[in-house]
């Protein structure tokens, strides 16, 4: 990252009346970066994302915007941009009046405005609907619009409030490749607001999960997936077969933990100081859990036994059973050997990988305002 | 319960049939007998003629009571629809204590009888020792035009989506240039609907304007004191007929008004491509 962040969030609190929306967040954004904040409803996102536009002031602590503190600077005087969750196209205007609309107070005159209006449809292929009108035009069409809009005014923060969760799946995923090549050539920050973890790993450089109002987790796409930090960030971000074990101690190479069924590991050291002999909970991904065949033999393996299973056309999702552990495991398997036709019961042997578990702390309490 | 019987169905279009005859079979005499060379409203029809319109325009009483009409209904419907504008907006907008006792209390002259209110307001003005006027009309028609005013109103507010707003604030326009550039186009549709509703509504009322009028009636009250002269019921019947036409416009022309937005700022997500 850059040594001046575009986006500097500083201890940042918003409190609704007794309802604390956001908790002492601190993040920052770098120029050129695709940034996700990524979380479940209602865990303060989308209060992040209209606090830097400037629709939600914070409570306390400072957002500065390339270098300048934005507090009290209303959202027509920040060098922001935003695509609404429901793309408010003004329907007065048609395709080309809605992307002037901001251009106007530019006073650019007419031939430049004219120019630079259509190049920016170009760049969302939107050129032939000029003369349109927002409801003759498909949610795809109209995203377009939306970000055209935005984009035409060169800000150097474009915001991005759910701008998919409207599309059907198809258009969304082309939607996502879009938005990716866009992000790319015009080269300007994107901060990106989703519940979608699979939007987020696709789409940004780096992902912010938050829950209730805190960050939880601020890393890159594949370091989030594989080491989570908190259990709430393993169990958001794809499945998660949580175990829980003792801690036995330190070693060079890291911290050793007991497990029932899976035996002692040994994992990579966590932030926080663990005590020797405390309960810790580790977790391995059900993509790293693989079924043994006839007469495959593995270096780490366990028996069990089938008891759910679900058909998703490329894969199919495993429970099973293993004597011993409290909860049955959950796999993932592609249908290439035949795991679509394992019958309900029928005993498997699975082998893991030692090295693929993590080790996930307890979650944070969730804080409360009286 | 078979409600799928053959002879009802067979019942029914003669109902429907029925029902629509007696409601505007009465209007429709109107235009007619406004046209017929005779004094008497009598079949048969005595022959076509123009006369009883071409009687109106030397009509100096009539043109007065045209004119009070005029100058009461732009007052009514530009106060009523003011007014409407700013409890539609309150109540769409914001969620308050009261605000649905506010709500049904601003409806209610919708459902309580006209002529209570008539003598209520009646005894209110005489009591403030108030001289009744045209002033005295304007008040009274406003207070029965405002649930209709309000209720096209909501409609077309409800459907404005408080995005827009932020996306031209976002966008760089200040406050007021929001207003002017975004929300006042988007409700216009809404405002002007009202505005039409609530002429056509004050133009067309007879017991506030009887009661609250003092020697200036509107046109409504001039038609009502003419029916005392049999003479003069062509007249009133050619009269009648116009300002029927009229009310028939105006109503079209908010009706069209308001579906063409309704229509148009449907913007909730419709994909046809």
């Amino acid at each position: 990252m850059p040594d001046t962040p575009m986006i500097a969030i500083d201890r940042v609190n918003k409190f609704y009346g007794i309802y604390k929306a956001l908790s002492d967040v601190s993040l920052n954004i770098g120029a050129g970066e695709f940034f996700a904040l990524l979380g479940p409803s209602g865990c303060g996102k989308t209060t992040l994302l209209r606090s830097i536009a400037g629709f939600d002031n914070p409570s306390s602590g400072d957002i500065r915007i390339d270098g300048h503190s934005a507090i009290g600077v209303p959202p027509n005087l920040r060098p922001t941009n935003m695509v609404f969750q429901s793309y408010a196209i003004f329907p007065h205007l048609n395709v080309e009046e809605n992307v002037a609309y901001g251009l106007k107070r530019l006073k650019l005159g007419a031939d430049e405005e004219r120019r630079r209006v259509g190049a920016a449809l170009e760049q969302v292929r939107l050129g032939h609907l000029g003369k349109r009108r927002g409801h003759e035009l498909s949610g795809g069409q109209r995203q377009r619009v939306a970000l055209a809009r935005a984009l035409v005014l060169r800000p150097k923060v474009l915001l991005l409030d759910e701008p998919l969760s409207a599309l059907d799946k198809k258009l969304r995923e082309e939607m996502q490749a879009e938005l990716r090549s866009l992000q790319r050539a015009v080269g300007i920050t994107f901060v990106l607001v989703t519940h979608d973890q699979y939007e987020a790993l696709a789409l940004s450089d780096r992902i912010a999960v938050m829950f209730g109002g805190r960050i939880a987790q601020v890393a890159t796409p594949k370091e989030i997936y594989q080491h989570p930090r908190t259990k709430s960030v393993a169990d958001f971000l794809g499945g998660m077969n949580f175990l829980s074990g003792r801690t036995l101690g330190q070693t060079a190479s890291g911290l050793t933990v007991e497990t029932e069924k899976f035996g002692t590991l040994t994992l990579s050291l966590p932030e926080e100081r663990i005590e020797v002999g405390a309960r810790a909970t580790v977790g391995i991904r059900p993509e790293r859990l693989r079924l043994l065949w006839d007469d495959e033999r593995a270096p780490h393996e366990l028996t069990g036994k089938v008891v759910n299973r679900a058909y998703f056309g490329e894969t199919t999702h495993l429970l099973v059973g293993v004597e011993g552990l409290e909860k049955p495991l959950s796999m993932i398997e592609t249908n290439t050997h035949g795991a679509d036709d394992l019958p309900i019961g029928a005993d498997i042997r699975l082998a893991y990988d030692p090295e693929a578990f993590v080790l996930l702390a307890d979650d944070p309490p969730v804080e409360r305002v009286h | 319960m078979n409600t799928g019987a053959p002879g009802k169905s067979r019942l029914l279009p003669g109902y429907v049939a029925l029902y629509f005859l007696f409601l505007y079979l009465p209007i429709l005499l109107l235009p007619v007998f406004s046209f017929n060379n005779a004094a008497a409203t009598t079949f048969p029809l005595a022959g076509f003629t123009t006369k009883w319109y071409v009687s109106l325009r030397g009509n100096g009483e009539m043109l007065a009571a045209a004119v009070n009409s005029l100058i009461v209904g732009v007052c009514v419907s530009g106060l009523s629809t003011l007014l409407g504008i700013c409890a539609a907006r309150a109540i769409t907008r914001y969620r308050f204590r009261g605000r649905r006792a506010a709500n049904g209390l601003i409806m209610a002259p919708l459902f309580l009888p006209e002529i209570i209110v008539a003598v209520s307001l009646l005894m209110v003005v005489l009591a403030a020792g108030m001289e009744l006027s045209l002033a005295t009309i304007i008040l009274g028609q406003t207070v029965f035009c405002l649930p209709y005013c309000m209720s096209v109103l909501t409609a077309g507010f409800e459907g404005f989506d408080r995005s827009l707003e932020e996306a031209s604030l976002d966008l760089g326009e200040t406050a007021f240039g929001t207003f002017r550039r975004v929300t006042l186009p988007v409700v216009a549709p809404a405002i002007l609907s009202s505005l039409l509703v609530s002429f056509t509504i004050s133009l067309d009322e007879f017991i506030l304007a009887f009661f609250l009028s003092g020697t200036e009636p509107t046109l409504a009250v001039y038609i009502w004191g003419q029916l005392r002269f049999a003479a003069k019921l062509p007249s009133v019947l050619a009269l009648g007929t116009i300002m029927l036409l009229i009310s028939i416009l105006l109503l079209t022309i908010a009706e069209v008004v308001r579906r063409r937005a309704e229509r148009r700022y449907a913007t909730g997500g419709y994909a046809h491509a």
